[in-house]
């Protein structure tokens, strides 16, 4: 599964530069000292946040990390856990002749067999936003109706939450994809052959939920949480904890990013995220029907409801099957910490960020993409 | 999606905060923070509105990396992700 080798660096040549040396090499150290105490290799951890990902492999952070230490990503990636039918609702309402708003990401993502991208080139009218703001000023500007395809995790789902309450141009539709992650967590630990020992909760959709939020997860599963930053000092910072946990078979939630984070979280957004929706079961693409890992609109918004407003013809979808192609994505198993890009044949040969085959080479978040992107660890 | 970008208040009028992102001014809105926030705090902003205020003694090392990062790279993955975070503000 070699690369095209398209400008790819190796990520062994990568520099890695702490903001403060004496600190990362301090960090770095205890990381080593630490996980050699846990005496088994490899000890896996897993983070659940593209951003982490983004920062460990741009800052080539895997170099700092013990032989003995696997650093796995889980689902982190909001673009990429969006399910196919998801994708089709808004591929279906955007041939409709609807008109559809969304995060940039998602215009490629496919769904079963088009993506919003694909609708756009059949003359579809599809407008990318970086927030719901935008969105609502492209409806005020028009008296067309306009359905917001909402996508994201609860950082994100806030937002929209916020916009809801505050009041919506009348010609204003919410698709909503959003997804909670607490409850993927508990899918992912309790996974056939999965071999993680300890998680890093993402530091800002922490700083929306608490670290309290996690407290019950470890009661029942038994492994540790340590809620992380994004700063590679941050990142390192967390891992060691997170070692030390593990090598003293501590089962605590432990809060490594104050600055942002508290125990209870920020209430003024949970209230708001409550007021507009509810968990629901739902599928998580290439995972798992995880149960409340979906955000969907609570009855009295049911007049934005897209799904609602609208109906969504998905028959032509019937005609259409996936790709020969896309059905030997491993996004599934790369998000649930089973494999590695390095594992998919597709990775860097049939798949690669102009022709993406599936999502995690897609979004900026997505592990293939960000391993594209930084190279591959050693 | 999740990274946000962190930003120094300028003014605040009503629920919305003008803020300077490294030499940018952008408008925030503040209907999702949880603090009163005031003229000189840091917010971190995520899609147009802040949510954290962030204590201005542990805002350097913050500051440090999105400094590198926007100005290290132009084509950069994570460096697009936070001029996306940027973009989702009002101007």
């Amino acid at each position: 599964m070699t690369a095209s080798g398209t400008q790819r660096p190796d990520a062994d040549v990568r520099e890695l530069k702490f903001r403060d040396p004496a600190r990362g090499a301090a960090l770095a150290a205890a990381l080593a000292k630490t996980v050699g105490e846990i005496g088994r290799a490899p000890v896996s951890v897993m983070h659940v946040c593209g951003s982490h990902e983004q920062a460990i492999a741009r800052f080539g952070l895997r170099t700092a990390f013990p032989r003995g230490l696997d650093v796995i990503m889980g689902p982190g990636c909001p673009v990429c856990i969006t399910d196919q039918p998801e994708v089709d609702e808004a591929v279906a309402l955007a041939r409709q002749g609807v008109r559809i708003a969304t995060y940039g990401d998602m215009v490629r993502v496919p769904g079963t067999a088009a993506s919003l991208a694909d609708a756009q080139a059949e003359g579809a009218h599809v407008d990318v936003v970086y927030s719901i703001d935008q969105a609502i000023a492209l409806a005020a500007a028009s008296s067309e109706p306009l359905v917001f395809f909402a996508t994201g995790f609860e950082t994100t789902a806030v937002a929209t939450a916020a916009a809801i309450l505050a009041g919506l141009p009348p010609n204003f539709f919410v698709l909503s994809a959003h997804k909670y992650i607490p409850p993927v967590m508990e899918i992912v630990a309790e996974m056939p052959g999965s071999r993680i020992e300890g998680f890093v909760a993402a530091g800002h959709a922490a700083t929306i939920t608490g670290w309290g939020v996690f407290e019950a997860f470890v009661a029942r599963h038994g492994v540790p949480v340590v809620v992380a930053g994004f700063e590679p000092l941050d990142i390192l910072a967390a891992l060691v904890r997170l070692a030390e946990l593990i090598r003293d078979g501590a089962r605590t939630v432990e809060n490594m990013f104050p600055r942002c984070v508290t125990r209870d979280g920020n209430l003024v957004a949970q209230r708001q995220l409550w007021q507009v929706f509810t968990p629901i079961g739902g599928r998580w693409r290439g995972i798992a029907h995880v149960p409340n890992g979906n955000l969907r609109l609570l009855d009295r918004w049911s007049h934005l409801d897209a799904r609602r407003r609208f109906a969504i013809d998905l028959t032509r979808l019937w005609d259409e099957a996936p790709s020969l192609l896309s059905q030997q994505c491993q996004c599934g198993d790369i998000m649930s910490g089973l494999r590695t890009p390095a594992d998919c044949a597709l990775f860097g040969a049939e798949c690669l960020p102009e022709t993406p085959v599936g999502a995690c080479m897609v979004s900026s978040e997505g592990t293939c993409r960000i391993w594209h992107e930084y190279g591959v660890p050693r | 999606m999740c990274l946000g970008v962190p930003g120094r208040v300028i003014e605040i009028r009503d629920n919305l905060a003008l803020v300077d992102f490294f030499g940018v001014s952008r408008q925030v809105r503040l209907e999702l923070v949880d603090e009163p926030v005031a003229p000189g705090d840091y917010i971190l902003n995520h899609v147009g509105f802040a949510i954290r205020r962030i204590p201005e003694q542990d805002i350097e090392g913050t500051l440090a990396m999105y400094q590198q990062l926007l100005r290290e790279a132009e084509h950069d993955l994570m460096a697009a992700d936070v001029q996306g975070e940027l973009k989702g503000t009002r101007e």
